[in-house]
Parts: C-alpha cells; structure tokens; sequence
C-alpha cells in the first residue's frame, strides 16, 4: 500500500505539558482516514502537526518525524508556505474571509501569484463544482460569503481548499457546528473527494467515521490505541479500551 | 429597600447621569450660540466666514484663512499619522515579539498622557530652530505644527488601531496561513482589510483631538491670519484665534471669537459625519454582521 503521510516516534509538547506520545501512524494515499478519541486527547494537535499550524503557538515543541510523500516536513530547509500549498486544512467553525463567495475561492490562487482573470474565473467554477456549492452561489458570486448559511460557508471552504489543489485536506471536526442535512452534504462530498485527495478527518460522531473512512486511528490521552481498517475497529477492536469507547461506555 | 425599587433606582439614575451630560453639552452649545450670534448679525454671516482679512481693530472680522489653518494643520498632520499609526499598529499587532511590545506599547501610551503644553514647549524650542535652520524664515509655520500635532495624536491612532487588528478573529489568520499565504499576504489580504472599521474609528479620534488642539499649536504655529502658500508659511488656526484675543476682547471683537467657536464646533461635526459615514458604509460593505 502506498502511504501519502507516514508519522514515526512523534511527540509534541507545550510547555511541559506533554500533548502526543510516541505517534506512529501511516496515512493511505488517495483514502480518508479518520481520527476519533474523547475530546482533549490529542486528535486536533495531530492534524496540526502535519500542516505545522501548531508554528504559531510559541510553546510548541516536538520530535519524531512526519514525512510528507517520503519527505521530512520539519525539516529546516522546509518552504512553510509550499508545504500548506501541499497540506489543506478545513476548520471546525466555518471560516470563510469577509469577502465575496469568488473571492474566497480565488483567495489561496491569488497570493501564489496567479491574476489571470479568465483561469481564476475557471478555477473557482471548478472548485465551487467540486464543493457541491456551485448551483446554489453561481448567481450570487459577488456577495459576500457571511450571508451564506453555516453548512453553505463550510462547503466554500472546502471550495477554498481545493482550489490551490492540495494533496492532503486535513479537516478538523468539520460537521461539529451544522445541521444533519448540511452534514450530509459535506459527508457526500468526502465520498467524491476522496479518489483525488488524502483526506483525513477527526469526529467525535462515531457513525460518521463508519460512513466516510476506510481508515480509523482511535486516540486517547495522546498516544494512538488502536488503528486500521475502519470495519475492524468497529466490528471487531483488538483493544478493550476502543471497544469501551466505540460502544459508548465512556467518552 | 425591595430589590424592586433597588432596580428602579439604579436605572431612573443611570439614565440621570446620561441625560445630565447631554444637557450640560447642549447648555454649552447654546451659549456660544448666545454670544455668538450678534457678531454674525453685525459682521454678516458669508463675509464673516469667507472674509479674508481679520482686523479687530478696524471691525473686520473674516475668518477664512484661519479656517484654511485649521484644516491645513489637521489634514497635513493625519497624512503623517495615520500611516505612521497604522504601521506601528500592525507592528504592534501582529509582528513584535512579545518582550518589545512589552516596552513600546506603555511607552505609546505614556505619549498620550503629556500634556500639550509639553509638546509646544519642545516644538518652540527644538523644532523651530531647527526649521528655521533647514528651511530658512521664522520656522514658525503649518508645517512644525502639524509635525507636533502628529506626536500627539499617534498614540491614540496606534492604540486603538492595534486593538482593531487584535479583534480580528484568529480562525481568518489560520484559514488565510492554511491556504499557504505567508504571513505578510495574510496581513495585507485578511487582517487588515478587516480591521478597517476600527481604523477609521482611530483616524476620527485622531481627527477629533488634532482639530481641537489649541496650545501646542500656537507656541509652534506663527499665528499669522493668513492663507499659506507653502507648509512653511506661518498659519493661525480657529482655535489659536479664540485663545490668543479672547483675553482682551469686547463688543463685537468678543462676540466674533464665539462666532469662531460655532464655526469650530461645526467643523467637527461635519468631519465626523462623513467619517462616520465612512465608517458605517465600510462595516456594511463587508456585511454578514460579523463585523
């Protein structure tokens, strides 16, 4: 099996709070994987790690490595700013720019310096399509994106995400704040996304990573208990502790 | 006392002490008005503000040029200050580490606390010298008062742009920063376009404080009742008039400095109508009232 992102021996801290312990954790290409775990047990500081979005936090330290199609993200000649081109991220609250719905999409194509006006108006049709938002903005393109609904703005960020075509979307609870149906909405479109894109996505709805994933890695208190074949942690978990929590017993 | 009557005194008094304030805003008012008006009446109210010549002594009363003064002061100030201001403020807000914002940020504050004779005192006594060495003729002029007034107001234009900036929601930075724009790009495209409401909030505060500084501005400014024809030209402003003659003036000499003062007042107004309006126009272009 090819593997988009391979994570060996990673801890993070901040402070001294000692966040993730020893993650090893291999990401399947073109796949969507899911992280689950009660809340505070490392899921986000994860996915953080592997767009380096935990940079802005003073206190953040780690070891191990994270490689990025064999390649070591933490490494210092590391372009940033090409890695998150590579790396996409999609927030649990909605968080489109204050600015019109075109706008946003083109945001991520226009400050890697592209202004030609006919392939910007391309690609954000494309990327609208891609969302499943397209239909429902094509007419309203110059408004702006705070007078969409919540399930609306977090389709156009996605919108936003796929447009500078990154390998990996890393989404970040991203149904936690809609409604069932818009919740339907983004899980379809995880379906559609999946054949060109490495997903990975932390829920705490457990029916929800059955629904989407191939792949689950449970976490709890920072360290991974249990990881692999979504059916099989579900069916039929090797850990005590995954079972405890798949079943609800605690969590 | 019952709780209810506990809370309907607090309210009947909360309501007291902001209608006193406005009465005590709309007696001033009115007075001025009161002292005013005859010199509007006598001089005449076009040929007193369009009047190009200020001579008391000879009963003309235009002020024209000190109304250019005003606001050629003021304008040349906020084109030093506001770009100063924002930049520190962004400086501030989104790129100095933590130890120097520690220092500078009281430092700017502390700025705002000097008194404005202070700041006279030292353009009188450093800054026009030294223009008057640079540029030649007195070193009175626009142009040194302008330099003093923008000292004054950076402070307030730098702290509350800065908290403008810092009000701006951390998820744009790390939607704009995932998108893999650096950290300047998400400055320039999301931060600060945001942030704008807030900015204009501090270029009419600004405003506000540069218009109606009176002292600092005549120790430095030359009061000469003059249209300028250069920023090195001495100007007087309104407010310098009112307090340069008030000491010695009667009869319609007395009554034309109040005029003055109803000229001022509505200067001010209308500045903070339109940047009001600005304002109002820019948060409902950005719309979805998030901002």
């Amino acid at each position: 099996m090819e593997y988009r992102i391979e994570v060996e021996n990673l801890n993070v801290y901040f402070d001294e709070l000692h966040i993730l312990k020893d993650i090893s954790l291999q990401i399947p290409k073109n796949a969507v994987t899911s992280l689950i775990g009660p809340s505070g047990c490392g899921k986000s500081t994860f996915i953080r790690t592997l767009n380096r979005m935990n940079d802005m936090i003073s206190t953040f330290k780690m070891d191990g490595t994270v490689l990025l199609d064999g390649e070591d993200i933490y490494n210092p000649k590391v372009d940033v700013v090409e890695l998150r081109k590579k790396v996409g991220m999609v927030f649990q609250k909605p968080n489109p720019f204050p600015k019109s719905i075109f706008d946003n999409v083109a945001y991520g194509l226009r400050v890697h310096g592209i202004s030609d006006k006919d392939y910007l108006a391309q690609k954000v049709e494309e990327s609208l399509k891609a969302a499943a938002l397209w239909d429902e903005v094509k007419n309203i393109l110059d408004k702006s994106a705070m007078g969409l609904s919540g399930g609306q703005q977090q389709r156009l960020c996605i919108a936003r995400t796929i447009a500078v075509e990154p390998e990996v979307i890393l989404m970040d609870e991203p149904c936690s704040a809609l409604d069932p149906i818009s919740t339907t909405k983004i899980e379809d479109l995880i379906h559609k996304l999946k054949n060109d894109f490495t997903i990975i996505i932390v829920t705490h709805n457990m029916q929800q990573a059955t629904r989407v994933s191939k792949y689950t890695a449970f976490f709890l208190h920072g360290e991974i208990v249990e990881s692999g074949l979504t059916e099989k942690i579900f069916i039929e978990p090797e850990d005590k502790r995954t079972e405890d929590y798949i079943t609800g017993r605690f969590g | 006392m019952s709780k209810w009557n506990e809370e309907y005194f607090i309210e009947k008094g909360l309501l007291l002490t902001a209608i006193s304030s406005i009465i005590i805003i709309a007696l001033i008012i009115i007075f001025i008005f009161k002292e005013g008006i005859p010199a509007l009446q006598s001089v005449g109210f076009f040929s007193f503000l369009f009047g190009m010549e200020w001579a008391p002594s000879n009963g003309k009363f235009g002020i024209f040029p000190m109304i250019i003064g005003s606001l050629g002061i003021t304008g040349l100030s906020l084109l030093m200050a506001v770009p100063l201001g924002v930049f520190c403020a962004i400086f501030l807000a989104e790129i100095a580490p933590s130890p120097i914002r520690k220092i500078l940020e009281p430092t700017i504050q502390t700025l705002a606390g000097i008194p404005s004779v202070v700041y006279g005192f030292f353009g009188l006594v450093l800054l026009v010298p030294f223009m008057r060495e640079q540029f030649g003729g007195t070193g009175f002029s626009m142009f040194a008062a302008s330099i003093i007034l923008t000292v004054m107001i950076l402070p307030i234009i730098v702290s509350v742009s800065e908290d403008a900036l810092k009000s701006i929601p951390l998820e744009y930075k790390e939607a704009s920063l995932a998108l893999g724009a650096t950290h300047w790009q998400t400055i320039k495209n999301v931060i600060f376009p945001a942030a704008i409401p807030g900015i204009i909030t501090s270029v009419i505060l600004g405003m506000g404080r540069a218009i109606g500084e009176t002292l600092a501005i005549i120790m430095v400014a030359g009061n000469v009742v003059q249209i300028p024809g250069s920023i090195l030209d001495p100007v007087r402003a309104l407010t310098s008039n009112i307090a340069i003659e008030m000491g010695y003036a009667t009869g319609v000499h007395y009554n034309a400095l109040f005029a003055t003062g109803i000229v001022l007042v509505f200067m001010i107004i209308i500045l903070l109508i339109i940047a009001n309006y600005l304002h109002y126009k820019k948060k409902v272009t950005i719309g979805g009232g998030y901002l």
